[in-house]
């Protein structure tokens, strides 16, 4: 029984530490979706976390005694949503409207968003004398389960279906849901049309600038939700930016892994959880910090046996990274 | 109203305001003082952040300027941020003359700073002091060109996107940086550090600072000439421009391909054993702490113009170390440093379309032309 209580733990550890990058990697595929690569979105989850912490602590702060919980986290989620659309929004006006080379303006993102993230975070200690902390009602609200307690109670299957944090519910239906909506709609289809090859779907009548400045700038904010989830479930409600270092960059490694597929970004999320906090868990001969890099050369092995498949749905968005001008033949 | 009309109106409705159309000639003053403009409107922009958060903008100006400037110490701490992004700099430029987007620097000047470490902790006593540095930047530069060398490999081949690939190659080797701190070449055990350079495996100083930044103007002029008035240069330029016409032209692009990015990854490579021999006199994992990502949009932002990018490089490190010392004044976080940087960044990404597309307004009667 012993081997089977490290491994629930071993998984419920890998989904509490995948779903950051879940909400990373599924605003990063339906940016890519549209042809837009977005480097940007370590600086985009940096910005969320930042905002979102803030969010939550200024509602607490001002609701005192009578802060609600539900209504904390809810404020969270918009306020990351909106700083990473904010920083989504920057980027695609300088790349879609002003046709700027999206790696450039990404990397510039990322150094820009990572710093504005960074700043926010330390100012607000400094403010408040030194220490932002949320109350403990709050913090169950964020790292709580959302069932009720005869189901989290079921041995094994409570533990794992109804015991993780709100979030992981969240990202599970966003990811469904986003798989529906690229493979299954009409707007999807467009989207997909848009990133393939805009010259065609501008001939169909699609109009390419709403398209991909409304998924870049949605998949930016969804990215952002993902810093959130960060700060305030693995972080513990505090800014801590040496733990979110990285996460946005490997989201954009996941989104390669996935296969710019929504559905995959589910599991994925979790694999890439279980290899970040595997070096705790599973002690073999290989060194920890080798161990932290597997997430990396994962995913250069998919990136290259992809390329030499050459399987068709596998391939990157045909038009990834290019900026669409009407005249430009 | 007659249906006619009513169409007439209607079109004209449908009209949009402007459309664009691509400059092919601007003349390079023009192009520069869009370029000034946009360098304005940032330190403008920037100056609303520190009135934001509840700071005089010109005297946070004013701190940034002499913190950077203001004594012959900061003028050679601002000299040592520059030497870095300038080198990689250069060093991404032919790549992305190619339109082969080496994202990977980041990686290269560590997979660099690990091959000069190697010979600097190993053979530090046993060979004289400029042997050793010329073994260790060789060292370096090797190491860097092959850390390039595997990606372009791929692309070449196989056509695997580079820009991810080279993306994934930082971290990796980054990792490895950490496994070595806390592994093989730990110093005192349980610390995470590798120790200290011995003084013989240390890049001697002129006026200062480290000699890297010899290298790195000699390296200018070499990528100046390579660029524009060698062979090789040429090749890179037609294929960043069609690869079907190098190719029909005879190009091997795979060849090519490779060949662009070891020299890159090399230049990259030499930067990282600048770094870890000149100015850390060690190495650990954040030894390119973000250059190769910023030396990215410096190369960019310079239209890949060596001479552009020395200006760009030293008006980065400027923003950066003084920005650093605003911590010190005015209680300002460092983080501040990135923020500007990334506001300038932005600006002058944006102003490039002012000089690169004309913007036509649609007059009205161009619209009535149109019946």
């Amino acid at each position: 029984m012993s081997i089977l209580n490290s491994i629930l733990a071993l998984v419920i550890a890998a989904i509490l530490n995948g779903t950051p990058l879940l909400f990373g990697t599924m605003g990063e595929i339906l940016t890519e979706k549209s042809g837009n690569m977005n480097l940007g979105v370590e600086g985009m989850m940096y910005m969320g976390g930042a905002v979102g912490l803030a969010g939550a602590f200024y509602y607490g702060k001002a609701a005192g005694e009578s802060a609600f919980g539900p209504a904390a986290v809810i404020i969270a989620i918009l306020c990351a949503f909106i700083a990473g659309a904010f920083g989504a929004l920057i980027f695609s006006f300088i790349t879609i409207s002003l046709r700027a080379n999206q790696n450039v303006t990404g990397l510039a993102l990322a150094i820009f968003g990572t710093g504005a993230g960074q700043f926010i975070g330390e100012f607000m200690r400094t403010k408040e004398g030194g220490f932002v902390a949320v109350s403990n009602e709050m913090k169950a609200a964020f790292q709580g389960s959302p069932f009720p307690k005869f189901l989290q109670d079921i041995p094994y299957v409570g533990q794992l279906l109804f015991q993780q944090n709100i979030f992981v519910y969240l990202g599970i239906i966003l990811a469904l849901a986003m798989a529906f909506f690229i493979s299954r709609t009409r707007f999807g289809l467009n989207l997909r049309s848009v990133g393939e090859s805009p010259a065609t779907a501008d001939a169909a009548g699609i109009n390419i600038t709403r398209y991909k400045y409304l998924a870049t700038i949605i998949g930016g904010g969804i990215s952002a939700i993902g810093g959130m989830v960060y700060i305030m479930t693995i972080a513990g409600c505090v800014w801590n930016h040496e733990g979110l270092s990285g996460e946005g960059w490997l989201a954009v490694a996941l989104v390669i892994f996935c296969l710019w597929k929504p559905q995959n970004a589910l599991w994925g999320s979790a694999l890439f959880g279980a290899l970040m906090i595997l070096y705790l868990r599973l002690p073999l001969a290989i060194p920890n910090e080798i161990y932290k890099i597997l997430p990396y050369f994962v995913t250069v092995i998919v990136l290259v046996v992809t390329s030499l498949r050459k399987k068709r749905e596998n391939q990157p968005p045909a038009s990834l990274g290019l900026a669409y001008f009407r005249e430009d033949r | 109203m007659t249906a006619s009309q009513t169409k007439a109106s209607n079109r004209r409705k449908r009209e949009p305001l402007f459309h664009l159309a691509k400059r092919t000639d601007i003349n390079p003053k023009r192009a520069w003082m869009v370029r000034g403009i946009s360098f304005l409107a940032a330190i403008v922009i920037g100056g609303l952040i520190f009135l934001i958060i509840g700071n005089n903008p010109f005297s946070a100006y004013g701190y940034i300027v002499s913190g950077a400037l203001g004594k012959k110490v900061a003028i050679r701490q601002t000299v040592k941020f520059a030497i870095p992004l300038l080198g990689t700099a250069l060093a991404i430029a032919p790549c992305f003359k190619m339109r082969f987007w080496n994202i990977g620097a980041e990686g290269q000047i560590t997979a660099g700073a690990i091959g000069a470490t190697f010979f600097a902790l190993n053979y530090a006593n046993t060979m004289p002091k400029p042997l050793l540095l010329l073994v260790m930047a060789v060292g370096g530069a090797l190491c860097g060109g092959i850390w390039a060398l595997i990606p372009a490999v791929f692309k070449a081949k196989w056509g695997t996107n580079e820009t991810l690939f080279t993306l994934m190659m930082n971290y990796i080797v980054i990792g490895l940086v950490k496994y070595l701190q806390g592994g093989p070449w730990e110093g005192k055990p349980g610390s995470q550090i590798i120790p200290d350079f011995s003084q013989n495996a240390v890049l001697p100083k002129v006026f200062g600072v480290h000699c890297g930044w010899i290298i790195v103007l000699l390296l200018v002029i070499f990528i100046y000439v390579y660029m524009n008035y060698t062979k090789h240069g040429y090749e890179i330029a037609v294929i960043g421009d069609s690869v079907n016409t190098a190719r029909y032209a005879g190009m091997d692009v795979a060849l090519i391909t490779m060949r662009t990015m070891f020299m890159s990854g090399a230049i990259c490579g030499l930067v990282g054993f600048m770094v870890c021999s000149g100015a850390n006199m060690t190495l650990y994992h954040s030894v390119a702490d973000g250059v190769g990502f910023t030396a990215i949009t410096v190369a960019w932002l310079a239209q890949l113009n060596p001479f552009a990018m020395m200006a760009i490089s030293l008006l980065l490190a400027i923003l950066d170390k003084g920005a650093g010392d605003l911590q010190t004044y005015m209680k300002v976080p460092t983080s501040i440093a990135d923020i500007i940087t990334g506001i300038f960044l932005f600006c002058m990404l944006a102003s490039e379309f002012f000089i690169n597309y004309r913007i036509i307004i649609n007059h009205e009667s161009s619209g009535e032309a149109s019946k």
